[in-house]
């Protein structure tokens, strides 16, 4: 599905991921764990295609496509889809409007026809059950006015709608309480296939309890340091990342 | 990497500027008493008409141009280069669409604006009467019979001289005197036509009643009056569409829009103002100098403007209310775009003379370009209008950072019960949204487009449904090229 070999990118004059390699074939999870500021987003940002940072060296080849040459439009017109850690907020345009664009988009890229208004509306309304959103929701404007909560249903939503390869979740489970995690969870659970793959970016175990990664791994100060299976994420959360940190520090000094 | 999008190439496109080739009857340059005396002859007024022309054009005569408290930059304009008149030679009596220049049936064609009322039960024209103007004058009034049934008057301002003398008489220069302003008065003096429009007693116009201006002659200038009448109870929604040929020069367009709303009536007039705004560089374009105001002359009655400005290389321009009736209400709604080189100084005046009467002001301006673009907006509440209310909210959408917003707001408040707020934002194009759309797989144009487009929601929502669509596509397709 994807393959990121020696992945350095910086912003300004700041390396920020120094070398990461990761290969994601379909239908795995694969989670990204790590303390703050270790790159975790900037990896979710360069792969969309964020162009606040640079790529300095490597390759990231996604379904045989050479990524990073592509815009962030055609990456996810590929099937490249992130969950942002904070969804944008867009006054006046509805969540339906922005969705029914974004899939005829996708389509036309494909050399498809636009989806016709009826299929598109049930598909709306089969996947925002998934996620138990409010229809009324899928009527407001685009994040505006959601609690922390439904914004990140709303991102799940919306992959639901794209039916994504590979879907990058950047911590999607931060600022949710309890039962809307659940609902993340199931819907994420809910789409999972033998054909798509998941990233996902978290600080906490909690979610891989809902959400269960095939591989864990570790990345801190811009690489990843320790890869493994789902135990390691149990590790982590009884140890914390202080081992690790000293670890690596030492090595790195 | 916004800096880096904005520095591609502009180049837009304006598709309206194709000129039409005709035979017209093309007053020399210049002007004085003989022109306007001959313009008056020409169209057959009666005295009256040509002495209130004549007292305009003395008076205009006294005046200095005004360029120094707009925030406009535009060269001066020499008043004795410019044509008066022009008009596409027709037979004198136009008995059916047959004897129009085919020509301007096709040119009006092209612009989408069918003067057949037949089309519109084959449902290619929908429910919209037009009074199509080419240059100077009306060239055809659609629907006049389906509407004089309900004894809505509905005709060039030229026809309404001759049939309804007594009401242009009562009417014109009642809200915009020629005595108003420098570009109110040269109006007065050579104005060659326009619409009248006038909706009886009780009755709601059953249609939208649409003027579409063309100019299409090189050299002359376009001025027109558009004259209102809501009578007692009444209702009518009003809309005005403009375009112009691509030229190189610039050209003069001051008309005069009055309104007059009796008891417990309503008017609804939107604008989509799609003068040519010149070349990326500047060159070219319409300088649009336009007086708009409407008067709540008495009680419970209502008068909302709507505007989507995105033509014309200058615009200076105030749809106001003059609120005088007791329970009466005025509202502005306006978008305006400016890209490029253009200019723009517009916004409203809401005038509370009587008690309870309540004003509304949305404006979103979008700068894009090099372009200015200001919101100049003043709120008076007069002695005596107990209970005024007011709500403005003034928003500047920028795009990139060569271009201008400013606002001007002039609050006058002479009564203490009046309640006024003023809310004024602005933004610019969030890279963080542009990113999110394209995430989505929405490219950058289309993106911009839902952006600008949900930025105007408010506004736009007040259109008519097919003017709102169109209006949409303007917007979308005059920022095409500004921003990456």
């Amino acid at each position: 599905m994807i393959s990121i070999k020696n992945l350095h990118a910086s912003i300004g004059e700041k390396e920020i991921l120094r070398g990461i390699n990761l290969e994601i074939k379909a239908g795995e999870i694969h989670a990204v764990m790590g303390p703050n500021g270790s790159g975790k987003s900037t990896l979710a940002s360069v792969l969309a295609g964020r162009t606040d940072y640079e790529v300095t060296q490597g390759e990231v080849i996604f379904n045989g496509k050479n990524l990073l040459d592509l815009s962030p439009e055609d990456r996810a017109r590929e099937g490249l889809f992130l969950a942002f850690q904070y969804p944008v907020e867009i006054p006046g345009v509805s969540n339906i409007n922005f969705l029914k664009t974004a899939v005829n988009e996708i389509r036309a890229y494909k050399g498809q026809e636009d989806m016709p208004a009826k299929d598109f509306l049930a598909l709306v309304k089969e996947k925002q059950k998934l996620v138990e959103l409010d229809g009324k929701l899928a009527n407001r404007s685009v994040n505006e006015g959601f609690s922390g909560g439904e914004k990140k249903r709303n991102e799940i939503f919306q992959m639901a709608m794209l039916n994504p390869k590979l879907a990058i979740l950047d911590e999607t489970d931060s600022g949710l309480d309890i039962d809307a995690l659940r609902i993340v969870a199931s819907g994420v659970n809910a789409l999972k296939s033998k054909d798509n793959a998941y990233i996902v970016i978290t600080h906490y175990q909690r979610l891989l309890d809902y959400i269960v990664p095939d591989f864990v791994h570790i990345l801190y100060n811009g690489k990843i340091v320790k890869s493994g299976g789902k135990e390691l994420a149990l590790e982590l959360e009884a140890k914390g990342y202080d081992e690790i940190k000293e670890k690596f520090e030492s090595l790195e000094s | 990497m916004a800096n880096e999008i904005l520095e591609e190439h502009i180049n837009s496109e304006y598709k309206w500027g194709f000129t039409t080739d005709i035979e017209t009857d093309t007053f020399a340059p210049g002007l004085n008493e003989q022109v306007v005396t001959a313009l008056s002859k020409k169209k057959n007024e009666p005295d009256w008409l040509l002495e209130f022309r004549l007292k305009a054009f003395r008076h205009w005569q006294t005046l200095p141009e005004p360029n120094n408290w707009a925030h406009l930059t535009y060269p001066k304009i020499n008043y004795q280069d410019i044509s008066y008149y022009s008009a596409p030679k027709i037979k004198p009596e136009l008995k059916s669409l047959d004897e129009v220049d085919p020509e301007i049936l096709k040119t009006f064609e092209k612009l989408g604006i069918s003067l057949e009322e037949q089309k519109r039960l084959t449902g290619v024209q929908s429910n919209i009467a037009v009074d199509a103007v080419f240059d100077s004058v009306s060239v055809k009034t659609t629907f006049r019979e389906t509407l004089s049934e309900k004894g809505i008057i509905f005709c060039s301002f030229s026809e309404a001289v001759q049939e309804f003398p007594e009401l242009i008489k009562k009417y014109m220069g009642t809200v915009v005197p020629y005595t108003d302003n420098y570009f109110a008065a040269l109006n007065s003096a050579v104005y060659s036509d326009g619409s009248f429009c006038y909706i009886p007693k009780g009755v709601r116009c059953p249609m939208e009643l649409s003027t579409y201006f063309r100019i299409n002659a090189t050299g002359t200038g376009q001025f027109e009056r558009t004259l209102i009448v809501a009578d007692e109870g009444s209702y009518v929604s009003y809309l005005e569409g403009c375009t112009a040929p691509q030229r190189d020069e610039n050209q003069l367009h001051a008309a005069i829009v009055e309104i007059i709303t009796h008891k417990n009536a309503e008017v609804k007039y939107s604008t989509v103002q799609n003068w040519y705004p010149g070349d990326k560089n500047g060159k070219g374009g319409i300088f649009n100098f336009v007086t708009k105001r409407g008067i709540c002359l008495e009680d419970n009655s209502k008068i909302s403007w709507t505007q989507v400005e995105t033509g014309s290389a200058i615009t200076w321009k105030y749809p106001s209310v003059i609120l005088k009736g007791n329970n009466s209400v005025g509202e502005f709604y306006s978008v305006a775009l400016t890209n490029n080189m253009q200019e723009a100084d517009t916004g409203t005046k809401m005038i509370h003379i009587g008690k309870n009467t309540r004003s509304t002001i949305i404006s979103k301006g979008i700068s894009a370009g090099k372009s200015n673009n200001s919101y100049r907006g003043l709120v008076q509440i007069r002695k005596g209008a107990t209970n005024a209310r007011n709500f403005s909210q003034c928003d500047s959408l920028l795009m990139g950072d060569k271009c201008g917003a400013h606002t001007f707001p002039y609050i006058e408040i002479k009564d203490k019960t009046a309640i006024v707020e003023h809310e004024a934002t602005t933004s610019k194009i969030g890279e963080d949204q542009l990113f999110y759309c394209k995430q989505r797989g929405i490219d950058n144009e289309k993106a911009i487009g839902l952006i600008v487009n949900g930025y105007c929601k408010e506004v736009l929502n007040k259109l008519p449904m097919e003017f709102a669509v169109e209006a949409q596509k303007l917007l979308a397709v005059s920022l095409e090229g500004s921003v990456g």
